[in-house]
């Protein structure tokens, strides 16, 4: 084991990629740079210019040459710089990569890593910031990866380069900075498998990404109410890990799903769906989202954090289950918005 | 020209005629059987526009690649495509190139380097560039072509490929096919500027204009501009004015233009005027006749390949979605 960055983390992950697979190549904004976030420190230099290859601002392109590249035999990592640019290449993600193994009747296979940094991060308001990854998840022939640890940063970069499949990596930007533990040698993290990031017993709080360590940080302060919380990391987001998520809830009965993404028909809409449809007389309380209040990102600090999903915010849905039914109804928390 | 160089220049005019005729025959053939209702889908025709696929085609090799557009048929075809399996395609059929599940705007061909006709416009140009992109990298000699229309100059991606393509030198020929129509509109109304290949001249790129409608004249533009490709001089681009004698789909009844303008141009078919230059080299009239005979035969076929060819089951559809995840 050794305490890495996430940051880090998938550096180590691509780089392992790039010295086993002489395919993968990597192109983006500024990579011969290091890349906008560092991510690629030292890349040029081990790689070469053709294999790392700083392009145009030119986000269709970059899409659409990874696209090209992949269909003539090469395995490429799309750096979109962050998810809100990966907009200007839509036509090229939608219309084209998802589809052309399915409409070329399986003669094609796309097999790239399309990296999107996402999130909240700097105050950097409404063109900056946004979780986007439901847009993704509707896509037929995306798998949408979301990763909240160092390990599952590396783990699941590797995992998403082996992949024949076209890969969404969103990426946690606003906690690349801190630190996990990371396993030693080939540490591939399985695609559509979930993480229990804490054991518990009353409520299954359901997550990913940087909402990860606000869950578990409300998990911490539920307990101290009694409450005892089971922390579901799903790092997948398609292919979701339903078996473990409908196996919590089916012990603790109720739910609740955080993410940082706006609520109304984010990501947990399918969740809190998928179990009412398996579970509904199970429940002893309706299932609570949390998200983002459906409005673009604000820049001034205290409108953003009117936006942003915090611990106390998901804590107040842990309690509102956890009351149970009546409670539930009587008070759709304003948490919850 | 010396007898030889004569003879070989009827041999490469015989070679496009037969390609721009299998071509027409093919379009034609789908034409009938879309009247009698066997074709669900909707059809871009190309008729007319036959000098172009061929010309450039003819200067391919089988590992190189091609990207199109919805109006692909040609491109397929010129590029290796069977037409039986594209016929198949196009009756939405198990056989078919895509196993029924692209239609006529879909239609790929891996096997000869045909990476897909595309329904969106300006579709085709990245995905030809990245392919070229990849050749560089793997190192393995291929070029590509890409085709598209007077209607995907004005789009984004024309910009970012031709850029992309020029600061990177990628092998990669450029066609735009400028069929006198984008959709229902003509390219002048709606493209400012003097127009495409002065905007690929500004980008530093190569480019060659020539008559679209001349098969031989087509050939040894982009003879020339992909010689220059795989000696790693980078892209070129090449521009050809054409004339889209069909509407936009084959349920266009083209109220925008006067059936005197199409008479007119159909005078100007790239078939007939290379058949007659062959007639005129010494090209005997029974193996001219016979070029068209074996096309006619081959479509046939094709169709009876198509009707004779599965309806996949329902199941297909949940196929080929994915690994990861697949719909169950």
């Amino acid at each position: 084991m050794n305490e890495m960055t996430l940051i880090a983390a998938t550096q180590a992950g691509l780089a392992e990629e790039m010295r086993r697979d002489t395919r993968v190549w990597c192109l983006g904004e500024d990579l011969a740079r290091g890349g906008v976030f560092g991510q690629y420190a030292g890349f040029l230099e081990e790689f070469g210019p053709k294999r790392v290859v700083s392009t145009p601002i030119s986000e269709a392109m970059i899409m659409s040459a990874g696209l090209g590249a992949a269909l003539a035999g090469t395995r490429p990592v799309v750096e979109m710089r962050i998810a809100d640019f990966t907009l200007c290449a839509m036509d090229e993600l939608v219309n084209q990569v998802a589809k052309v193994r399915y409409m070329f009747g399986g003669q094609a296979r796309a097999p790239m890593v399309i990296r999107m940094p996402h999130g909240l991060a700097r105050f950097s308001a409404a063109q900056h910031s946004q979780s986007l990854e439901a847009w993704l998840v509707h896509i037929p022939g995306l798998v949408v990866l979301a990763p909240a640890t160092a390990a599952d940063c590396k783990g699941l970069m590797k995992a998403a380069i082996r992949s024949d499949d076209p890969v969404i990596l969103f990426e946690p930007r606003s906690i690349w900075a801190s630190t996990g533990e990371v396993p030693g040698g080939d540490d591939v993290t399985p695609i559509g498998v979930a993480r229990i990031a804490r054991r518990g017993d009353d409520v299954t709080l359901v997550s990913w990404s940087m909402t990860v360590p606000l869950a578990l940080a409300a998990a911490e302060s539920a307990a101290r109410e009694g409450i005892s919380v089971e922390v579901v990391d799903l790092r997948s987001l398609w292919p979701w890990d339903k078996e473990a998520v409908l196996a919590s809830v089916a012990r603790t009965r109720r739910a609740v799903i955080a993410h940082e993404a706006v609520k109304i028909a984010g990501f947990g809409a399918e969740i809190a769906a998928t179990i009412g449809e398996e579970l509904a007389g199970t429940l002893v309380a309706p299932v609570v989202r949390v998200g983002a209040p459906r409005i673009p990102v604000p820049y001034a600090p205290l409108l953003e954090d009117a936006y942003r999903v915090t611990s106390e915010k998901i804590l107040a849905g842990l309690r509102q289950v956890a009351r149970g039914r009546s409670a539930a109804h009587d008070d759709r928390s304003s948490a919850t918005t | 020209m010396s007898v030889a160089q004569t003879n070989t220049r009827v041999a490469l005019g015989l070679e496009l005629l037969r390609s721009m005729i299998r071509i027409r025959s093919f379009e034609e053939a789908a034409r009938s059987v879309h009247a009698k209702g066997e074709i669900p889908g909707v059809l871009h025709l190309s008729i007319g526009q036959e000098a172009m696929p061929a010309g450039v085609c003819a200067n391919l090799r089988l590992t190189d690649t091609i990207a199109s557009t919805h109006r692909g048929h040609g491109h397929c075809i010129a590029k290796g495509a069977g037409p039986a399996a594209m016929m198949a395609e196009l009756f939405g059929r198990l056989d078919g190139t895509c196993r029924g599940k692209g239609g006529s705007m879909h239609i790929a061909d891996f096997a000869v380097g045909m990476l897909g006709a595309n329904g969106v416009v300006g579709g085709g140009i990245g995905i030809a560039v990245g392919a070229a992109q990849a050749a560089r990298l793997l190192g393995d000699g291929r070029v590509s072509a890409c085709f598209f229309g007077d209607g995907a100059v004005n789009r984004g991606p024309f910009l970012e490929g031709l850029n992309w393509a020029r600061i990177y030198d990628l092998p990669v020929l450029f066609v735009c096919e400028d069929n006198g129509f984008a959709a229902f509109t003509r390219p002048t109304e709606t493209t400012g500027g003097p127009g495409a290949p002065a905007r690929a001249r500004s980008i530093g790129i190569p480019t060659f204009e020539v008559d679209g409608n001349d098969a031989m004249a087509v050939h040894d533009a982009a003879a020339e501009a992909l010689e220059q490709c795989r000696r790693g001089k980078g892209p070129a681009f090449l521009y050809a004015l054409t004339y889209r004698i069909d509407g936009h789909t084959i349920a266009d009844r083209t109220p925008y233009r006067s059936a005197e303008e199409v008479q007119l141009r159909r005078a100007d078919d790239p078939i007939e005027r290379l058949r007659a230059t062959l007639a005129e080299q010494g090209v005997e009239a029974a193996a001219l006749m016979r070029i068209a005979v074996e096309a006619e035969h081959e479509m046939q076929a094709a169709i009876a390949f198509a009707r004779a060819s599965p309806i996949p089951g329902v199941h297909e559809a949940l196929s080929d979605v994915q690994d990861a995840g697949a719909p169950s």
